[in-house]
């Protein structure tokens, strides 16, 4: 029997509520398979399963509230039978409390109390209960909904949408502020080759094929993360822990406020085009608030470009357990010296935030060097 | 592609208005100075920007050379570069 349990969604993230199951008991999954879609502070998560096998049972039901870790389902292992299953897992007395025990904070509900809950929208976990052991009834669910329909509806409901992704956006920055000894280094990075090249590389191809400059910057930083390890990774544990591929967290600003930052993954591995187009679907599903699990969960640096909005340059804040971030401010003509001739060129200023915990001052200057060495030769992109 | 049917300016401001309103669903017609220009008063990043052109290459069947860009400052210079395209 496999437990399949709620994955981290990123450090600013420690519960979510499900919304939905995308399978039902019997039904057979696969590693990347789409099985429920949990509600964040951020975004609704179309959340993966990373075994293969059958579902034996779904254990919690949409509209809870679970923390990160829960068992939300069992999985049946390929060739396990239900009576094998059956057998590991007692069924409901034994079971009950175990469950119990795993999901940690979770209250006792009963079940009817659970499915009118859900089916009114309410979290079931958060009502006082009056039943026995404090457990929560259904009479708890009723007087909880005759109460909501008094207090204020749906812009509060967004009002305090907006308010807890602040508060997770507060919780991951004072943790990385706390935590991660930060130090910041800077290098202005010519652009004439890349903008010629992106001139003519965009005059070939129709206007939804086109490339944007950020995709350069992208791909730049992550062939400098294969160069430079202790830049892509995890700090956890007390130890640095370097992550094997380059999955690239891209800081997206919410049109209403907020900021997400989701994976491209590999992107190392991946061609220019292939980039532009994960990265025009990313935004796009970031904004519509439909990203997959396994995109919030394993960034291994990340990189902002606040370039559009006018700024020069951006020190950003580390995203923790992470260990660097690359931000990119304007692209605006400069002047710079080349082959001892001053020139007029169109620039960018690109600036490392490092953890100082992993990689020093010298390290990290190399890394910025290393992504304005690539930057001079976009062909080889 | 088909040729594309005959429209007004008045027409082509409209497409571009909703164009626009996909991308920046906050945005209020009326706060929006047409003879100013655009991405001073609207939030558009150029992942927006890009986004924009394509949804207006789709509604109006027009292409658009990265070349032309500069061109398409405010909501008036889209109009009149669109209609000119259309032409």
């Amino acid at each position: 029997m496999i437990d399949f349990k709620l994955p981290s969604l990123g450090s600013d993230m420690d519960k979510g509520k499900l919304l939905e199951w995308k399978v039902k008991p019997g039904d057979h999954v696969k590693r990347g398979d789409v099985v429920a879609v949990v509600d964040t502070s951020k975004a609704a998560v179309d959340v993966e399963i990373w075994n293969e096998g059958t579902v034996h049972e779904l254990i919690v039901q949409p509209g809870e509230t679970i923390p990160v870790g829960t068992v939300l389902a069992t999985l049946r292992a390929p060739g396990e039978t239900p009576e094998a299953a059956g057998q590991a897992k007692p069924a409901v007395p034994a079971a009950a409390p175990q469950d119990f025990a795993l999901a940690g904070a979770r209250r006792r509900v009963s079940p009817a109390a659970r499915k009118h809950a859900a089916e009114l929208g309410i979290e079931a976990e958060s009502l006082i209960g009056t039943g026995p052991d404090g457990a929560v009834t259904l009479d708890d669910v009723e007087r909880a909904a005759a109460a909501a329909k008094v207090a204020p509806a749906a812009s509060g409901a967004q009002a305090e949408r907006q308010a807890e992704m602040r508060r997770a956006i507060a919780a991951a920055m004072s943790r990385s502020k706390r935590e991660i000894p930060h130090y910041y280094l800077s290098e202005i990075v010519p652009l004439h080759n890349a903008t010629f090249w992106l001139q003519k590389e965009n005059e070939q191809l129709p206007l939804t094929a086109r490339l944007l400059m950020a995709v350069l910057f992208l791909k730049s930083v992550a062939l400098a993360c294969a160069a430079f390890p202790e830049m892509n990774g995890f700090y956890r544990n007390d130890r640095f822990e370097p992550a094997e591929k380059v999955h690239l967290g891209i800081a997206i600003s919410l049109r209403r406020g907020g900021l997400i930052a989701p994976a491209i993954h590999d992107a190392q591995r991946k061609t220019l085009n292939q980039l532009m187009q994960e990265l025009a679907d990313l935004v796009k599903r970031a904004r519509a608030g439909s990203l997959r699990s396994s995109e919030m969960s394993d960034p291994t640096i990340t990189v902002t470009n606040l370039g559009d909005q006018g700024v020069e340059s951006v020190f950003g804040v580390i995203y923790p357990p992470q260990v660097a971030l690359v931000g990119f401010g304007r692209i605006a003509e400069k002047p710079c010296v080349i082959q001892q001739k001053l020139q007029i060129i169109p620039a960018v200023t690109a600036c490392l935030s490092a953890d100082h915990r992993v990689s020093d001052g010298h390290r990290g200057a190399l890394f910025l060097a290393e992504i304005r060495r690539l930057l001079q030769e976009p062909e080889n992109l | 592609m088909s040729p594309a049917p005959a429209m007004t300016d008045r027409e082509i401001r409209t497409g571009v208005l909703a164009t626009l309103q996909q991308i920046a669903p906050e945005l209020e017609e009326s706060e929006l100075r047409p003879d100013r220009p655009l991405r001073e008063q609207v939030d558009l990043d150029s992942m927006d920007w890009l986004n924009f052109l394509v949804g207006l290459h789709e509604r109006l069947r027009i292409e658009i050379p990265e070349s032309d860009y500069a061109k398409l400052t405010t909501l008036d210079a889209i109009v009149e570069y669109l209609a000119a395209q259309r032409r």
